[in-house]
């Protein structure tokens, strides 16, 4: 039987290897009965607007072959680990501010923007990534 | 009882492509139904019968034909 456990990751990077990483631990992760929490900061952030692109810069050689080849784009499996495993995936708040947008600037499965009290109060004694 | 079968076809995806078609199908799917996701990914030949045994499905069969898994779930649940 299923074991949930809480798993949070913490979303910072542009490169897209990290952003596909984070995006398979978060689907896998949340359709396999975990709880996962998503803290999207920093430069990830701007992939998370309304119809924003999804083609993120290759750190490597991998990235680059990511492209090519048929892998799900990242951002369909942060969609997916929220609709189909309930993910939380999160705006950080202090990013917003950054950036200067609003929460309805982005898309529709981000839930509210998080503080890093929360964030880190929701993290306590579960599995923490960061990418 | 005789549920239905269906097949996912998600040749040509990489992991977790053909795991989170499966997942969609058994959302979609009954009690009892039974569903084959062919994959060319080895690595989803692996982790989908993981994933099955992990939230309580059952596997069926996991058969590999010219680099072609067909791995057939049962929704159990």
């Amino acid at each position: 039987m299923m074991g949930t456990e809480r798993i949070s990751i913490i979303l910072v990077s542009e490169d897209r290897e990290d952003l596909q990483m984070a995006g398979m631990i978060a689907s896998v992760g949340a359709v396999s009965g975990n709880e996962v929490t998503v803290l999207v900061s920093m430069n990830a952030l701007k992939y998370f607007l309304k119809g924003a692109d999804d083609k993120a810069p290759a750190a490597g050689q991998m990235g680059e072959m990511l492209e090519r080849k048929k892998a799900p784009s990242f951002k369909t499996l942060f969609e997916q680990a929220a609709e189909l495993g309930d993910a939380r995936i999160h705006p950080c708040s202090m990013a917003m501010d950054v950036l200067g947008v609003e929460w309805r600037d982005l898309e529709t499965f981000m839930k509210e923007p998080m503080g890093l009290t929360k964030f880190l109060d929701d993290a306590k004694g579960g599995q923490v990534w960061s990418f | 009882m005789m549920g239905e079968k269906r097949q996912i076809d998600a040749r040509g995806s990489f992991c977790p492509g053909p795991l989170m078609e499966l997942i969609a199908g058994m959302k979609a799917a009954k009690v009892g139904d039974e569903l084959e996701v062919l994959s060319t990914d080895k690595g989803s030949a692996a982790d989908i019968p993981e994933w099955v045994k992990k939230v309580g499905h059952e596997i069926l069969a996991t058969i590999e034909e010219n680099g072609v898994w067909h791995i057939t779930v049962r929704k159990a649940k």
